[in-house]
């Protein structure tokens, strides 16, 4: 590709971009679409003109908080990101994003299933993987297909690999690989009692004997190992240790790297976010960053969008926690169980194709646990006789559930129905519906600045 | 104890689980605990013995390729075996996608050929080209219902099965792909052995089928009772609407 031909295909993407906006539309994927449609290499070439390289940050659960953390790190060690805030994470978003951006380094968070073609136009120096769950498999199909995809990616070029410990699927990336950091948590007390039913790469992925679990802390997530072939869960050098759940909060926790410990009190909840806050603090660490920096950035994080947001309206919090699949809503679940009851819920279920058009995945989360502790709870969404019904399998007695398919109708129902906190369950349509909804009401600000 | 008791074995549940197929056994529970009737779930593992005469009611799920070998190689020493006198004695058997393989004669992946049991003649072929994936309706026709039903569900299957002489389908495709998107056929049924592809999972929004299983595999002569299953029926239509859209 020449010079100019190059030039050429940027211009163009720019103008995409404006029309986009002009049309009032979001302007996140399609520019870069434009751009890769006329010039392939674009990604390379403009990732290229990053001084300090890229992080790249992929995995089923928490690639837009473990992003947001990397930046509120990075931007507290005084370093300017090229960052896909909006979520915007496949080819079109990322070429987007690098388009007109200046920056010192690119924090790009990407699909599962854009991974491996992105890194290898990326060339990134730093490459997280958090975990691999189940999820939406009308879209991503197996999980073993995207496992199998990334174990090629591992062997090539991904820069300095960072990997979670606890999860079998990813650990099992870093064999072969030079020199990764693993993360992991060490703490006895936070264990699950039994393991959730949605359990993925329960058996050895080299002898398909089933792992033994010394301790299991989300889904699959843990301290394994197989009894046949010593397959087990190598030792991490990125720690969280003493963990304190504080229900929808925030958490605290003792942060050990290589050895030097420091306290975090991070401002988002569950033990899924103490995860996001170790991929976060394995990847700074990598560009060695001090840890007193880190625990600045990651006591400093605010919730990504929809993610844990909190908004004022009609005299009551209400609480967005997005959830897309089961191990995702398992800790949703399970951090609202914190709460106590009795709790209002907003479940919002729509099958779209970004939500999975499969809505299986409900039965798969483990609504029971939180069934005894809920006030009332109110269904919307395309799908929200579903979710309904889910609800009343778990234990919720019928008469406790409203269902609502129109969104805007079911937010003023459930405002309506109660008092105190509100917690909205949307899926990822549904989030950005209800989020459109808030900011129609006056009660949030707007979707990306 | 009550004195009506469903039996259920679910078979390899820690392997074949991909697709909620927890809930169909939610269903089956809690639709027996309503009406007063005991429930007896037994989970059997790769390794673990099977008694054909213990169980009313046999599930198997979906599963991935890699587990559902597992389960394949398992079934072959002799828990196979254990599933045809079962089915010989008239208990009910359910296999809902990976489950619905296991059951025909064989699974071939290109050059690999992952074994069945037989109970039901059918075979399947990963062919190239797409995954069958979408909402599906389809009719049924059961012993002892007067009318076909509809079933609405999802399916998501890379296989395509192809019946054998002596198989008859489950059910018509309304709307879908089937067992191998140009039949029109979907799932096959022998007797009380059925094997489909519908998840979604099936029983929550199938209630009439869930109770046909709980009335067939008990098999007391005594009729059910209703249940006040609105929430259920909705829960179908907008099912039955996703399968329109």
């Amino acid at each position: 590709m020449g010079v100019v031909r190059a030039a050429g295909a940027q211009a163009a993407a720019r103008l995409t971009a404006r029309a986009c906006r002009i049309a009032g539309r979001g302007a996140t994927s399609l520019p870069g679409k434009v751009l890769l449609r006329l010039d392939p290499a674009a990604i390379g070439d403009l990732a290229r003109r990053l001084p300090d390289g890229s992080i790249v940050i992929s995995a089923t659960n928490g690639k837009t908080t473990t992003a947001a953390m990397t930046a509120a790190i990075l931007e507290a060690d005084g370093r300017s990101a090229v960052h896909n805030r909006s979520g915007a994470n496949m080819a079109g978003g990322i070429a987007t994003t690098l388009l007109d951006a200046r920056g010192d380094i690119g924090l790009l968070e990407v699909d599962e299933f854009w991974l491996d073609g992105v890194a290898a136009a990326l060339k990134p120096r730093v490459t997280v993987l958090g975990n691999l769950f189940r999820d939406q498999l009308d879209r991503y199909g197996e999980l073993e297909a995207i496992a199998q995809r990334w174990r090629v990616l591992a062997q090539s070029t991904v820069g300095q690999l960072v990997l979670n410990a606890d999860d079998p699927a990813i650990a099992a990336l870093g064999r072969g690989a030079s020199s990764p950091i693993y993360f992991g948590v060490d703490d006895s007390r936070i264990g699950l009692d039994a393991a959730p039913h949605a359990s993925d790469a329960t058996h050895c992925g080299t002898c398909g004997t089933p792992f033994v679990y010394e301790r299991r802390y989300l889904g699959h997530l843990g301290i394994y190992r197989c009894d046949v072939c010593a397959t087990r869960r190598p030792a991490p050098s990125v720690v969280a240790q003493e963990v304190q759940l504080d229900g929808v909060s925030g958490s605290r926790f003792e942060l050990v790297i290589d050895r030097t410990a420091s306290i975090v009190e991070l401002p988002l909840p569950g033990l899924y976010n103490v995860y996001n806050a170790l991929g976060a603090a394995a990847a700074a660490h990598a560009l060695g960053i001090s840890m007193s920096t880190i625990v600045v950035g990651l006591e400093a994080v605010r919730p990504a969008f929809g993610r844990g947001e909190s908004v004022a309206i009609a005299g009551r919090a209400l609480k967005i926690l997005l959830v897309k699949n089961p191990a995702g809503a398992n800790e949703v679940l399970r951090t609202l169980s914190l709460e106590g009851g009795p709790l209002d819920l907003l479940a919002v279920l729509n099958d779209q194709i970004a939500d999975g058009r499969d809505v299986s995945w409900i039965w798969d989360a483990d609504f029971e646990g939180l069934a005894p502790t809920i006030g009332h709870a109110t269904c919307a969404g395309t799908r929200a006789a579903e979710m309904a019904l889910r609800l009343k399998y778990a234990g919720v007695a019928p008469s406790r559930i409203t269902v609502c398919e129109d969104l805007p109708a079911a937010l003023g129902a459930a405002l309506d129905a109660g008092m105190g906190p509100l917690y909205a369950m949307p899926t990822y349509t549904a989030m950005l519906e209800l989020r459109r909804e808030l900011v129609r009401r006056g009660a949030a600000g707007d979707s990306f600045a | 104890m009550a004195d009506r008791v469903l039996r259920v074995c679910a078979l390899y549940p820690d392997l074949l689980n991909i697709y909620a197929d927890r809930g169909n056994l939610l269903v089956l529970e809690r639709r027996c605990a309503w009406r007063g009737i005991g429930f007896a779930l037994t989970r059997v593992g790769v390794g673990d013995d099977l008694d054909p005469e213990a169980h009313d009611l046999f599930y198997l799920g979906g599963g991935q390729d890699r587990d559902q070998r597992l389960c394949a190689a398992d079934l072959q020493e002799g828990v196979g075996d254990r599933l045809h006198e079962a089915a010989a004695r008239g208990a009910v058997i359910l296999g809902v996608c990976g489950g619905y393989q296991l059951l025909g004669h064989a699974y071939a992946l290109g050059d690999e050929e992952i074994p069945g049991i037989g109970l039901l003649d059918v075979t399947t072929v990963r062919e190239d080209g797409p995954r069958l994936i979408g909402n599906i309706a389809i009719d049924v026709d059961l012993p002892g219902r007067p009318d076909p039903g509809t079933l609405a569900g999802f399916e998501n299957h890379g296989g395509r099965t192809r019946l054998g002489p002596s198989a008859q389908a489950f059910g018509r495709v309304l709307s879908g792909h089937g067992n191998d998107g140009r039949s029109g056929l979907e799932g096959a049924r022998s007797g009380r052995v059925i094997g489909t592809y519908l998840h979604g999972p099936l029983l929550p929004k199938n209630t009439w089928f869930a109770d046909w299983l709980i009335e067939t595999a008990l098999d007391d002569g005594r009729p059910l009772a209703p249940l006040d299953d609105r929430l259920e029926d909705a829960a179908h239509d907008t099912a039955l609407r996703a399968v329109r859209r």
